[in-house]
């Protein structure tokens, strides 16, 4: 078996994986080494084929595809090597890889590692969506996959589950492939997706959007879907809806079986690697970024991650000694997760100075609230919505008052 | 008109072991079946557990031919590749019903012939599998209960019957039955099949065949069992086969591991006026996961991979229904129910020794194949993807195509090039895991399609 021992390997070349390879690559003395297991480098944007890519990290805005090959380029460009087809399928109790290629198995050695293997969104059974199994069923994910990359056609007549901003990337998806969309449901009170997208979106595609209603169940015909179940939540009315399609969309769950197959701490909730504001993981020497840790913010988000993850890397290659965990932060119901979660003495802010969160339900002028073993560090509002289905922003400047070890610092919403 | 020795109504995994058993004989044997596929009805959606037979009803058929089954059962699984792993199982009281009805049990497996049942205390039950829940009383272990590949045993019977001759007839459904004094003509949506013998193994449709033959014996009730598949990240919850203790008041639900890594929960028990109805219905998938929060709480912490329905054929009899009717040169299987694909070698060897009394000239075939190989689909071997030395014969075999079950596209391309290739992708599934995982084809289902198409020339 061939061994390889670069400096750094990344996993996953995505908007994250590439962005750190082409930054690390400058950063470091030694090869990165960059392991994907698709044929083409580029993870999801790949098959997201409409704009409003490269906004935060590359000042500009382009295709999903052609964000995809840009990154890959300047990774390329940067000195970083780039093995496609290429499995991670174990982590060691360290940090080397077994890799599958087609030229056989390797182990790969690496000084540091970084995972950013993304996320996928829950299929069918997961989301316990009961009745017949039938052609028809996609995530965003596989019909983007179908459409952009194997120019496929799915039906003619589509139900989305979703109504945030991927939803809305699947109606456009299933436009172009001459699928209509008639009907998107969520089970929010309104929609989550960004306003400004929705309100035309939902003029000009003419998709009538459900809310407070969840999909209980597929009727399937001759090995095809025929109508979905649909109960409004308060009341328990049902009623049919035919269609031939059905795109499960968001529900985001990273893919993080690397990460939990080599024993890497997860946070419960959003099942990611729990990451200090570095974006080191609970081993010395493993790293997490994009969308494993933050299921999912937008490719621009995860890319800047990648920028952060290159210069902990530098130091940690240079024998940075780590400081202590200074505090972790916690968060109160409606919020589900914040990224990072661990915060050491000595290290830098979080990337772009932010904090990452989750909320199940929709706060329209959140007032951010900070505690420290109970007492009261800040308190403000924000001028953004904290919204289901897409990442609520904190400032890292609302913890300037925590001092390391006096407990966990807890946010939570005021309305 | 060609005039087969035997023709095999129904290519599930029983129809599959008697065609490749009487194929060892000088017979021209049909396989006649009505769907696209081998194994595509009850076979495919079962519990895969290899039973030893320890709570068949002493005296009854099942009871004889179940362990006689397990035996040779995992011989051939020896020979052949199928996936098998003695995991062992454990039955556990969690009531003092359940605690007091597990002596009976232990008595029941020895009148079986099964002696290594022990009963348990609950320290050792939770030593045994410490991801149950509290409140367990005791328990017996079955240290001899295993799990198997279900779908790769009803290839390999298949494949081994193709290379001992067998014709195999798919899409090929019996309508009508004429008997003559000479030889039975099958009428089918496909053309007639002529035949001296007939043997009924229609799963499902068994008593409807078994009418045409002008008998009444049973009727069939499609008995709904709903399973929920959980990811592979929950297989070290379930080191064993966890079994409800059955009492008066019921049968609870069995969580058991895969042979391909992944923890399974049920199956639930519903009959059903429609056979064709393989649905998941609200209820039953609410009851799996009330019972299974109660049995394992952590496993409903795990991601839900599939869910899905298979279809039992119960009859009104406690047992098996096995008869060769010599006038008519007909044999019946039915009500083989979920034990069957453990039982299936022995009912095949029972058969044929039936219809060798009642006339079926035996003379063994000389210079039989030796027993196909199956593709390595279980967990507990080397697959492809792991195996460098085949990765650098044949380096399709180091494309991984599905990430979250590791299929590469030389397993892909071998399916099709195999003696019954799939004819739709839940065909490709049980022959190669693909889309099977966690992703359900998030990630590859675009790609897996693609690849059908390219091999079938469908598509677009």
């Amino acid at each position: 078996m061939e061994t390889m021992t670069p400096a750094v390997a990344v996993v996953g070349a995505g908007p994250a994986g590439l962005t750190a390879a082409a930054e690390l690559a400058r950063l470091v003395d030694g090869e990165v080494l960059v392991l994907e297991r698709e044929r083409v480098p580029g993870g999801i944007p790949r098959h997201s084929d409409h704009t409003g890519y490269g906004l935060r990290d590359l000042r500009r805005v382009m295709t999903g595809p052609g964000y995809a090959r840009l990154l890959h380029r300047r990774a390329e460009r940067a000195g970083a090597r780039i093995l496609t087809e290429a499995t991670v399928t174990r982590v060691s109790d360290g940090r080397e890889l077994e890799v599958t290629t087609p030229s056989g198995l390797v182990r790969v050695e690496p000084h540091a590692l970084v995972l950013a293997t993304g996320a996928r969104e829950r299929p069918r059974p997961a989301r316990l969506i009961t009745g017949d199994r039938g052609a028809g069923i996609y995530t965003t994910g596989h019909l983007q996959n179908l459409v952009h990359l194997h120019h496929g056609r799915p039906g003619k007549r589509a139900v989305i589950v979703g109504a945030e901003l991927v939803s809305w990337s699947a109606v456009l998806t299933l436009r172009e492939a001459g699928c209509r969309t008639v009907l998107m449901t969520t089970s929010q009170p309104v929609p989550e997706s960004y306003a400004a997208f929705h309100l035309p979106g939902r003029a000009l595609l003419r998709v009538p959007v459900a809310t407070g209603t969840r999909l209980v169940s597929v009727e399937g015909d001759a090995g095809r879907v025929s109508a979905v179940v649909v109960e409004q939540v308060g009341t328990g009315r049902r009623r049919r809806v035919e269609c031939d399609t059905v795109v499960l969309t968001g529900d985001w769950i990273p893919d993080h079986e690397l990460a939990r197959g080599t024993g890497l701490d997860l946070d419960p909730r959003s099942r990611g690697p729990v990451v200090d504001t570095a974006l080191r993981t609970s081993r010395p020497g493993v790293f997490a970024a994009g969308n494993l840790i933050h299921p999912v913010d937008t490719a621009d988000i995860a890319a800047l991650d990648g920028r952060h993850v290159a210069a902990a890397v530098q130091r940690w290659l240079g024998d940075e000694r780590m400081g202590e965990v200074a505090f972790d932060i916690e968060v109160d119901a409606p919020l589900r997760w914040v990224a990072p979660s661990v915060v050491r003495r000595g290290d830098p802010p979080p990337a772009r100075g932010r904090l990452l969160l989750w909320t199940d339900t929709l706060v329209r002028s959140p007032v951010v609230r900070v505690h420290q073993a109970g007492r009261p560090l800040a308190r403000r509002r924000l001028p953004w919505p904290a919204s289901p289905g897409r990442v609520f922003r904190v400032p890292w400047s609302l913890l300037a008052r925590a001092r390391p070890d006096a407990g966990p610092v807890r946010l939570s919403l005021a309305r | 008109m060609r005039i087969h020795d035997v023709a095999v109504i129904g290519a599930g995994v029983v129809g599959c072991a008697v065609a490749r058993e009487l194929a060892a004989y000088e017979l021209d044997v049909a396989l006649v079946e009505a769907r696209d596929d081998v194994g595509d009805a009850t076979s495919k959606a079962n519990t895969a557990i290899l039973h030893t037979g320890f709570d068949a009803a002493p005296g009854t058929l099942e009871s004889r031919l179940v362990p006689r089954g397990y035996a040779l059962l995992s011989r051939y699984a020896g020979e052949t590749g199928i996936a098998v792993e003695p995991t062992g199982a454990v039955l556990v009281a969690w009531d003092d019903d359940q605690l007091a009805a597990l002596p009976g049990l232990r008595d029941k497996a020895v009148a079986n012939g099964y002696h290594a049942a022990e009963l348990v205390g609950p320290d050792f039950v939770y030593g045994t599998v410490p991801a149950l829940g509290p409140g367990a009383l005791g328990g017996m272990t079955v240290p001899g209960e295993s799990i198997i590949d279900p779908w790769s045993t009803t290839l390999a019977f298949a494949y081994d019957a193709l290379a001992r001759g067998v014709g195999l007839r798919l899409g090929t459904r019996v309508e009508a039955v004429e008997s003559g004094p000479e030889f039975t003509v099958l009428r089918t949506s496909r053309g007639d099949i002529a035949a001296r013998w007939v043997v009924n193994a229609a799963g499902l449709g068994a008593d409807v065949i078994d009418g045409h033959f002008g008998h009444r014996r049973f009727t069939v009730t499609a008995r709904r069992g709903e399973l929920i598949v959980f990811d592979t990240a929950a297989r070290p919850l379930a080191p064993k086969i966890v079994l409800p203790v059955p009492t008066s008041r019921g049968k609870g639900v069995l969580i058991s591991p895969t042979v391909f890594g992944n923890v399974m929960l049920g199956p639930t028990s519903e009959d059903l006026p429609d056979r064709t109805d393989t649905s998941t219905s609200e209820a039953g998938i609410a009851s799996l996961l009330e019972k299974g929060r109660r049995i394992m709480p952590s496993l409903l912490e795990e991601e839900i991979t599939t869910s899905y329905a298979g279809l039992r054929a119960a009859t009104e009899h406690g047992d098996y229904v096995v008869d060769v009717d010599a006038g008519k040169r007909y044999a019946c299987l039915g009500g083989i129910r979920s034990t069957g694909l453990t039982a299936s070698m022995s009912i095949a060897e029972h058969l044929r020794d039936l219809l060798d009394t009642a006339g079926l000239p035996l003379k063994p075939r000389a210079g039989l194949p030796p027993p196909v190989r199956v593709p390595v689909l279980g967990e507990a071997s080397a697959r492809p993807y792991q195996n460098d030395e085949l990765i650098r014969r044949d380096a399709e075999y180091g494309r991984i195509v599905c990430f979250c079950e590791k299929v590469t596209r030389g397993e892909v391309r071998d399916a099709f090039a195999a003696p019954i290739p799939p004819r739709d992708l839940n065909g490709l599934r049980r022959r190669t895991r693909a889309t099977l995982g966690r992703c359900q084809g998030f990630f590859c289902g675009a790609e897996v399609g693609r690849l059908f198409d390219e091999a079938t020339g469908t598509g677009d």
